[in-house]
């Protein structure tokens, strides 16, 4: 064996290692936040700065641009009506380049230099908790508006996006009652989402004489489903329950179709698809179930009116998802805050925030001042062959946010 | 018995698009001993030239034909141009050269996400893909089936042509002794390229099978760069036939172990084997006889 030879093979190797420990590098943040919590909020002139931080590049930037483009939206209609407090909104944007270790960075940076008064975005939960000891040791503000684990309740964080008494065991309750179901296959990417998800989902099958026939993971960047398939092609579960995310979704569904499966043969409910990854997926989705709490086909005049100014902002062949509406929300909200607090100060928005309101395009929200959640209607959708996503069920009116579960009897953090 | 064949049809048409997305750089990496991280990329360029293909021949049904070989040529192009541009000046500099191709790669990424947008595109498949096929009792997608196809094809082809043709014996011969190759009258410089515009050129046609079973976005290259340096190394640098041998082995291991534990701790036990295996035979599978790759 000749040493060169020897060597490039070395370097392969170091290169392959390398890689996919990069690949599933987690984030330790925060630690360099200092401690300096005074506030350089400037609130003298005509305007105010807010940051948006969102991954405009890497793997997330496919949805969080989405988001980035819904806050600007908000923004503009806000400062159309007069601003925040008489204040115009400036928008300060920074790229989170779906890299934890930099939303942390951006964060201490938007509170630290740009001195703004609140922080929107994020998507991953391994984003938020990233930015969560900078907002915290700052004494900001973040807007999360996407729908995520629960189980999480800070001071300097606002949950405009679901938690899992909103979005998952809803669903389940639908899928019991409505559907009869006796069993079930969990799919999902592996990491702290689904993990999670599919915990309590497991606890409320035991507890609910629901059979658990599957449970299968595969790494986010890892788009290889062809022997979970094959063991939901074995099992034959009443109903799939997909907490897959991001790209992986596309392998997923083109290898359920390519097997034969279809929304008649064994359903799929899913929790991170909504209308701009059907409209990516080269499948017949037609009716698979969603569930989320918002849709854009949703009938309200507020939506009508979201809709409208999205596209003709945007363009008319985008189209409007939860997460972007639940940022979209995030903005108005905070403006409620600023506005029965008559203050910018991140204290006294938070003493102020219990009880804001919102008629938001999913209907009317309320901040829940305790665990900083709103309340949220649940809508179980299903795709239609034009990829736009109907409501079939919905909980009677908003769910109370319970991000710990204390609610239910049946969950136990430390159980299986 | 039902459950090995279905695994080892799953694993053999993971193999296949394994084997397709490594066979380009079996030649890039393999004879010419150039670490290439924007390979992933020229899959990428493959998979978007099959989204405007099908823009621009609404009829899907041949779309996908037509594509085949342009994604060739477009990421033969791009190759090309890297080879000329950046790769030229740093033969002998594996170092280097991972670290700038890596550069590259993130360069082109980008471009794609401004050219294209963030959301991935929607690649329709032509209706005669459709359906599955029954063997022995395990209904095989058609599209793994065609995925399948094209891997034996290509692979065919690089072999006819490394074998059979003045070219194919300037590149083996360029492989296994540049001095004297060049002694010979052999244009190494020019081999060099030709072999580079091949290699990126099979990544194109990758791309344009990836189309069929994962979204078409600016990051594709990113999940599949690992596991096409994976095959090669373990199949033996410098040998195409280890390549396949490693593709499919990984594929059927790969899809056997995640039936029997899960999809994660299967990724980290293949990579377990790979790295063991390494330890007992360092030069993978097969080796060529050589006196200088580099």
């Amino acid at each position: 064996m000749n040493l060169n030879t020897r060597r490039l093979a070395a370097v392969a190797s170091v290169v392959v290692v390398g890689l996919s420990a990069s690949a599933c590098g987690g984030a330790k943040a925060g630690d360099s936040a200092s401690a300096s919590a005074e506030s350089c909020v400037d609130t003298s002139g005509d305007t105010v700065k807010i940051g948006f931080l969102n991954s405009l590049s890497g793997a997330m930037s496919i949805s969080e641009k989405t988001v980035s483009d819904s806050l600007g939206l908000a923004a503009e209609q806000i400062n159309a009506e007069g601003g925040v407090l008489g204040k115009q909104l400036e928008i300060v944007q920074e790229d989170g380049a779906s890299e934890p270790t930099i939303f942390a960075e951006k964060a201490e940076k938007l509170i630290q230099s740009d001195c703004v008064a609140a922080i929107f975005g994020g998507w991953t939960s391994s984003s938020r908790v990233a930015m969560r000891p900078v907002v915290k040791s700052l004494n900001s503000l973040l807007f999360y508006p996407v729908q995520y684990e629960g189980l999480e309740a800070d001071r300097n964080i606002f949950y405009t996006g679901a938690t899992t008494n909103q979005q998952i065991i809803p669903a389940l309750d639908f899928l019991k009652n409505e559907k009869k179901i006796d069993s079930i296959f969990l799919a999902g990417s592996d990491y702290v989402f689904p993990r999670t998800a599919n915990k309590i989902i497991k606890q409320y099958a035991a507890a609910h004489d629901i059979e658990v026939l599957g449970e299968e993971y595969q790494t986010l960047d890892k788009g290889e489903w062809g022997t979970a398939v094959d063991k939901i092609v074995e099992t034959q579960p009443d109903v799939v329950f997909n907490t897959i995310n991001g790209d992986s979704n596309v392998a997923f569904l083109e290898e359920y179709d390519a097997k034969g499966l279809s929304a008649k043969t064994i359903p799929i409910v899913s929790v991170s698809i909504a209308e701009e990854e059907a409209a990516a997926i080269d499948v017949d989705l037609t009716g698979q179930m969603t569930s989320w709490n918002y849709y854009q086909t949703v009938e309200s005049p507020d939506n009508a009116a979201f809709v409208k100014a999205f596209k003709a902002k945007y363009g008319d062949e985008r189209v409007t998802s939860d997460p972007m509406e639940a940022a979209y929300t995030s903005l108005w909200l905070w403006k409620g805050m600023v506005e029965k607090a008559d203050s910018f100060d991140v204290d006294d928005v938070i003493e102020a925030a219990d009880g804001v309101t919102f008629d938001s395009p999913e209907g009317t929200v309320v901040v829940n001042g305790d665990n900083h959640h709103i309340a949220k209607t649940t809508l179980i959708g299903e795709v239609q062959p034009n990829k736009l996503i109907k409501t079939i069920w919905s909980s009677d009116g908003p769910i109370e946010p319970d991000p710990f579960l204390e609610g239910y009897d049946w969950w136990d953090p430390n159980g299986a | 018995m039902d459950v090995i064949v279905s695994q080892l049809f799953t694993g053999a048409s993971t193999g296949a698009v394994l084997l397709l997305v490594a066979l380009g750089l079996a030649l890039t990496f393999g004879q010419m001993g150039v670490i290439n991280m924007a390979h992933g990329e020229f899959l990428m360029a493959g998979a978007y030239t099959a989204y405007l293909t099908q823009q621009a021949v609404s009829n899907s049904d041949v779309s996908l034909l037509i594509a085949l070989p342009l994604g060739f040529l477009v990421a033969g192009m791009l190759g090309l141009l890297l080879e000329m541009t950046v790769i030229s000046r740093m033969y002998h500099r594996p170092l280097d050269t991972l670290l700038v191709t890596f550069g590259v790669g993130l360069i082109l990424q980008q471009v794609a996400r401004d050219v294209f947008g963030a959301q991935p595109k929607a690649v329709a498949s032509p209706t005669w893909l459709h359906g599955q096929l029954d063997l022995l009792g395990y209904g095989y997608p058609v599209t793994r089936l065609f995925i399948v196809t094209i891997a034996v094809g290509c692979l065919a082809g690089t072999a006819a042509v490394l074998k059979y043709t003045a070219l194919g014996r300037r590149i083996r011969a360029t492989v296994q002794n540049r001095d004297l190759a060049e002694t010979v009258g052999v244009s190494t410089r020019g081999t060099d390229r030709v072999t580079f515009f091949l290699g990126s050129g099979l990544a194109g046609v990758a791309g344009v099978a990836l189309t069929l079973v994962t979204a078409t976005v600016s990051n594709l290259g990113t999940s599949y760069i690992v596991p096409a340096f994976l095959v090669v190394v373990a199949g033996g640098i410098g040998q195409i036939k280890g390549s396949v041998i490693a593709a499919f082995a990984l594929g059927i291991v790969g899809a056997f172990l995640t039936y029997y534990t899960s999809g994660s701790l299967a990724t980290v036990l293949t990579f377990v084997l790979v790295v063991a295996f390494l330890q007992i035979r360092p030069q993978g599978l097969f080796t060529v006889r050589t006196r200088s790759l580099a």
